[in-house]
């Protein structure tokens, strides 16, 4: 369906756009991280693409390539009713350099969108009003959806108690003990001791 | 009047004053959600306001990265956990697409149903909830007992009154009860009735209307570049509702309204709520007529779709089938796709990224409510600390939602 905007984006930005695809019926056009910005503008202001919703940004992390860190943005148009996805890739294989412009000047709705990208990926947008972990805690460190970052890891603000501090073994209890719990096959109207 | 005959010079008649810091939240009885407000006030208005989410957070998108495509569905459910069965079906489809699927007609009215039910319910705790927060209980009461008219229909399909896990990758877990239709049909008016006393209390009350009225305006355009979806896109007079531009199952074989608002006041977002449910109720008796009585629901198509227990334990071939997809997980195609449907809130979409294994690559959720929970500080900043009340209970805010 916006094919035509691909097309489009390719015609005025040319060697910029990297690759274009157009699969299931969704259009993508992966774009020069430097002039991420610059496209964006010219999304939502040309005529013909006006693009004018920003839908959803995210980070995919593929570790095995390079550039690392994919960013992923999703925009809708309202009025002529067609969607684009676009990405840029940063960071080589330590996530350096994994730095992109902050689109908020574009679509003031992408700020949280970013913050949650720098939380979960790591991905440093420039020029944001307010770049802050935003699910995450602020004392948290790493970004948990990168592929690296291990999904059983805990960090904990307050530190488990160990066995020596609770004064018994940790270990986890049957849930109820035979008087209580579910009533199933007991009769209810009797006193515990005569059952 | 007789004018006071002390004589103050106009700056002796500020009092000096200092901005006072609140917390509002994370946990408040007139909160919407669990979501913490930072606020300055000076007085009573609100200077600066800080929204902070991330309360509910439980890891979703990195758990699903570690089960099979099927594991996601118990997940969904808790992330709009009053409208599950939307989150279900949108998951389902996107999944669908993706494999190239297309479930039977019957399954395709089925999910229909299942998800105006889903949306009504969803309507009903937003509304309910809203009038709560403002003081008028018995409403809530009158809301709740309609909503669990909803979800008695849906314990009835599905076995679980909330969590309902029943959407499936090309099909549903079951198909519908013989009496389905018979309980929509009779169930749906009584929820209807009941919300029209619910509306008839609350919107001649004076109180009520005064706090919604005029409070929190958004324009159309500031919306929707704010990502705005969904009924408070709508009740700023911005006609985009995924069932009617980008029409799925089949919704476009349906004929319904879509209600749209005229200031973007908290007044508008809770009427166009209203609206929507009797919309639904419209769209259900349509789906009661037209839903085939029998067929398949699911999908024959064995690369993805469980087979029948019955073969199961007494054919190999079943049984080595069921085997494979319960253990390594049906096989998605290579790819990424980005789908979306209407959810309670707004546009629900999953953006999934397939490396042809049975276990997603990454599974991006775009909740509805984070993008109209960002544009909540731009909201009450300049108005005053009560005016919070109305304004968050109007965005409906779903904390397992916003906070993946």
């Amino acid at each position: 369906m916006s094919e035509a905007a691909l097309s489009r984006l390719k015609e005025r930005f040319g060697a910029a756009i990297l690759e274009t695809s157009s699969f299931l019926g969704d259009d993508t056009a992966v774009v020069d991280a430097a002039r991420w910005k610059e496209i964006a503008l010219f999304l939502r202001d040309d005529s013909k693409l006006s693009f004018d919703m920003p839908i959803d940004l995210c980070g995919v992390d593929y570790p095995e390539r390079l550039p690392r860190m994919e960013v992923v943005l999703h925009v809708y148009s309202t009025s002529l009713r067609h969607r684009l996805r676009m990405k840029a890739r940063v960071g080589d294989d330590e996530m350096n350099g994994a730095e992109i412009d902050s689109l908020v000047p574009v679509w003031s709705g992408v700020e949280w969108l970013e913050r949650e990208t720098y939380d979960m990926s790591g991905v440093t947008f420039r020029g944001h009003p307010d770049l802050r972990r935003i699910l995450m805690y602020p004392e948290f460190e790493g970004h948990p959806l990168r592929k690296d970052y291990a999904a059983n890891r805990t960090q904990p603000l307050i530190p488990y108690r160990t066995e020596e501090e609770a004064g018994v073994p940790l270990e986890k209890l049957a849930p109820f003990g035979p008087d209580e719990g579910m009533s199933f096959g007991r009769r209810p109207h009797l006193p515990h001791s005569e059952n | 009047m007789e004018p006071l005959d002390i004589d103050l010079e106009e700056g002796e008649l500020e009092l000096p004053s200092e901005p006072m810091h609140l917390n509002l939240g994370p946990s408040h009885p007139a909160m919407h959600g669990t979501v913490r407000i930072v606020l300055e006030l000076s007085g009573e208005s609100i200077s600066k306001a800080d929204v902070q989410i991330g309360y509910l957070h439980r890891g979703f998108e990195k758990m699903c990265e570690r089960g099979t495509w099927t594991q996601v569905f118990p997940y969904v459910d808790r992330l709009n956990y009053v409208s599950p069965m939307l989150n279900n079906v949108g998951y389902a489809l996107a999944v669908e697409k993706l494999c190239g699927l297309v479930v039977p007609d019957r399954c395709q009215w089925y999910r229909m149903a299942l998800g105006e039910l889903a949306r009504m319910s969803d309507h009903l705790t937003c509304t309910g909830a809203m009038a709560m927060e403002l003081g008028a209980f018995t409403p809530f009461l009158w809301a709740i007992k309609a909503r669990e008219m909803i979800w008695d229909i849906l314990e009835e399909e599905t076995g679980a009154r909330l969590t309902h896990s029943f959407g499936r990758i090309g099909g549903m877990a079951k198909p519908p009860t013989p009496a389905f239709k018979e309980l929509v049909r009779g169930t749906v008016p009584r929820v209807l009735q009941l919300m029209n006393e619910c509306e008839k209390m609350l919107l001649k009350n004076r109180i009520f209307l005064d706090r919604l009225e005029n409070v929190g305006i958004i324009s159309g355009k500031d919306a929707i570049a704010l990502g705005w979806t969904g009924p408070c896109l709508r009740a700023s007079g911005v006609d985009y509702d995924v069932r009617k531009a980008h029409p799925y199952l089949k919704y476009d074989e349906v004929d319904f309204d879509v209600p749209l608002g005229k200031k973007g006041d908290t007044l508008d977002r809770f009427l166009v709520r209203v609206e929507e449910l009797q919309q639904c109720g419209r769209i259900l008796s349509q789906i009661c007529d037209r839903m085939p009585d029998d067929g398949p629901v699911n999908c024959d198509d064995p690369r993805y779709v469980l087979p029948e227990k019955q073969d199961v334990y007494t054919t190999i071939e079943a049984t080595i089938q069921h085997f494979k997809l319960v253990m390594e997980g049906a096989k998605i195609p290579k790819g990424e796709v980005y789908s979306y449907t209407e959810g309670g809130n707004g546009e629900l979409g999953f953006y999934l990224v397939s490396d042809g294994s049975g276990t997603p690559y990454r599974v991006r959720i775009r909740p509805p409510c984070f993008q109209i929970t960002n544009g909540l500080s731009r909201l009450i900043t300049g108005r005053m600390l009560s005016d919070i009340i109305p304004i968050f209970g109007s965005i409906n805010m779903i904390g397992g939602e916003c906070d993946h």
